[in-house]
């Protein structure tokens, strides 16, 4: 049984079809990447995922589950993690709080317990030596860092990435790309949403392309980039 | 069974710490204060007594705010229909039923929390500016209603007779005791009833902050989106809160009544009294601390004992106070104080430490 499984979703705002028709599954495992121009409805894709809007129409199931009306701190305890594009750190808590926040809550962990799973977390973000300062003052990549940290605290089986690669430089996007890769190795499903393709190609082995709320090509990242919709959509664009 | 960590050599666990020495010290003295101040009235006077009362249960309403609005997010400018509903309701089990006056401030606040569930269901629906002026129309609806309970005496209000203020339990011990006559007796028990009211509503708000629901609190004030991506039951636990803040509100609106003995829809349900001025107090003070509201009722007590005689321009004073605290140090004094020199008297910050294994 598929991990994810979408089914005719729909969501419109005004006259603006965000989300049209979306049809996709992912299986437990796999690694999917979604690109496509601004304003192709990605992230409102992972908010009717997520749970931060619901659907006019269409259906979302987890494991067989339908969650498409279910609210989104329900969804997380079902398993569904997200990263917000622009971080969104608990600022006035220190780095190790808004991890605990995640394990006691979306895990229903004893403290006790969740203290020892936060700590591995950190240490594999690489953001131990921060764990006791206060969120608000991370760097970008250090927020990003701790989006993914945060999110992975609640022990998701499904990991919503939304341009966690967006805004870094070369280096640290390799180095975002090889914690990515390591998680995804250790059995974490991932859906992730990036506008740096080669970075997003390196990590999944599918690839969905969305243009204005639809989807217009999907499979094998090297096939979807170079088919002839796809490529033209990004001229100008990808230079 | 001990866990790996990668850049760390050797085994061990990661373990959740609090405490810092200064919090130990903070811990230590505030058992001191109490003690002295439990003892107070072997050796001061009436006058500084009831100064006292008003300044505990003026912390005890900062406190509770605090909680609302620092904490949960529930601006609330409605608190003064749980003070007015706690200080009617222990007028009307004390005249009406009959029930001793202490106890009757217990059942308050149980009565006080059933009103908060209907009260909810109705401001819960309104966020922000509009869940604000909901509660505040809400306080004024309490207000009306009790206005017509003739046997409360109607919109003029009512008064306690001798027959029961002068009946609360263990007045008879505290004037053998102390050896005072009744009224001052009356005092004292009113004195204890504020202190163990303001140091027990201390206690509750640091141990709910100390709970897994005080990191809930946390997160749901810095990004209620991001709280409930990450499991927290947003809407559940800010009930919780309003419900739990409401019984407190409610015991403490009785214990005003008592002492005054006299109460009236307009005084009762005062947004000046009960919200105005424990606004004032949490935003000068520090909102989102425990320290904050202390040193803001402190600071309040102070320029209405040495400002009120002046009328008006004490509240322009109070009011410019307000306005430059808020521009120059927008967390409250307290905030900067903090902010500036990394203390904090209760510890309710978790920091993660490694532990090796022996």
């Amino acid at each position: 049984m598929s991990l994810l499984e979408i089914r005719g979703l729909r969501k419109c705002f005004g006259s603006v079809v965000a989300a049209d028709d979306i049809t996709f599954a992912v299986e437990p495992g796999e690694a999917l990447g979604i690109i496509g121009p601004n304003g192709a409805g990605k992230t409102t894709l992972f908010n009717l995922i997520a749970g931060g809007l619901f659907p006019d129409s269409g259906t979302i199931h987890l494991d067989g589950r339908d969650i498409t009306t279910a609210r989104p701190h329900e969804r997380c305890i079902a398993g569904v993690a997200r990263s917000y594009q622009i971080p969104r750190p608990f600022e006035t808590l220190t780095v190790f709080e808004n991890l605990l926040v995640a394990a006691v809550y979306g895990r229903r962990k004893s403290e006790a317990d969740a203290a020892q799973a936060c700590g591995e977390i950190l240490d594999q973000v690489g953001l131990m030596r921060r764990a006791n300062v206060l969120a608000g003052s991370l760097t970008l990549l250090e927020r990003k860092r701790l989006e993914m940290a945060r999110a992975l605290a609640t022990s998701p089986r499904l990991l919503l990435l939304d341009e966690i690669a967006g805004g870094l430089t070369e280096s640290e996007c390799g180095a975002l790309v090889d914690t990515i890769k390591a998680l995804h190795d250790s059995g974490v499903t991932i859906v992730w949403i990036e506008h740096i393709v080669h970075a997003l190609t390196a990590a999944v082995g599918r690839l969905i392309v969305l243009n204005f709320g639809r989807k217009i090509a999907e499979g094998n990242p090297d096939a979807v980039m170079s088919s002839a919709d796809v490529r033209h959509i990004y001229i100008g664009i990808e230079a | 069974m001990a866990k790996h960590s990668k850049s760390l050599a050797g085994t061990g666990q990661y373990r959740i710490v609090t405490g810092t020495p200064v919090s130990l010290v903070a811990a230590g003295g505030t058992l001191i204060l109490v003690a002295v101040l439990t003892a107070l009235p072997f050796f001061a006077g009436r006058d500084l007594l009831e100064n006292m009362i008003f300044v505990f249960y003026m912390l005890a309403l900062a406190q509770c705010w605090n909680l609302l609005a620092g904490y949960a997010g529930l601006v609330s400018v409605g608190q003064q229909a749980f003070v007015g509903l706690g200080g009617y309701l222990l007028f009307a089990l004390t005249i009406i039923a009959g029930i001793d006056p202490l106890v009757a401030i217990l059942l308050a606040g149980a009565i006080s929390a059933l009103f908060a569930l209907p009260t909810a269901l109705i401001v819960f629906r309104l966020r922000g500016a509009y869940f604000a002026i909901g509660t505040w129309v809400v306080a004024e609806v309490y207000r009306l209603s009790f206005a017509q309970f003739r046997q409360l005496g109607g919109g003029t209000g009512t008064s306690l007779g001798p027959d029961i203020t002068n009946a609360v339990f263990g007045i008879d011990w505290v004037k053998s005791l102390l050896d005072v006559r009744t009224p001052a007796a009356r005092d004292v028990i009113s004195y204890w009833a504020a202190l163990a009211l303001a140091v027990g509503t201390l206690l509750l708000v640091y141990l709910i902050l100390r709970s897994r629901r005080g990191l809930a609190l946390g997160a749901i004030r810095d990004s209620e989106e991001a709280a409930a991506s990450v499991g927290v039951n947003n809407a559940r636990v800010k009930l919780v809160v309003y419900i739990i803040v409401a019984a407190v509100t409610g015991m403490i609106g009785a214990l005003i009544y008592l002492q005054k003995a006299r109460i009236s829809p307009d005084a009762a349900f005062s947004v000046l009294d009960w919200t105005a001025y424990v606004i004032f107090i949490v935003v000068i003070g520090g909102i989102g601390t425990i320290e904050g509201p202390i040193l803001g009722t402190l600071i309040f007590y102070l320029l209405q004992n040495y400002l009120a005689s002046y009328g008006p321009v004490y509240l322009i004073l109070l009011g410019a106070l307000a306005i430059l605290v808020m521009l120059f140090a927008p967390k409250g004094l307290w905030g900067y104080v903090s902010q500036r020199y990394g203390v904090e008297l209760l510890p309710i910050r978790r920091r993660l430490v490694w532990k090796k294994d022996p």
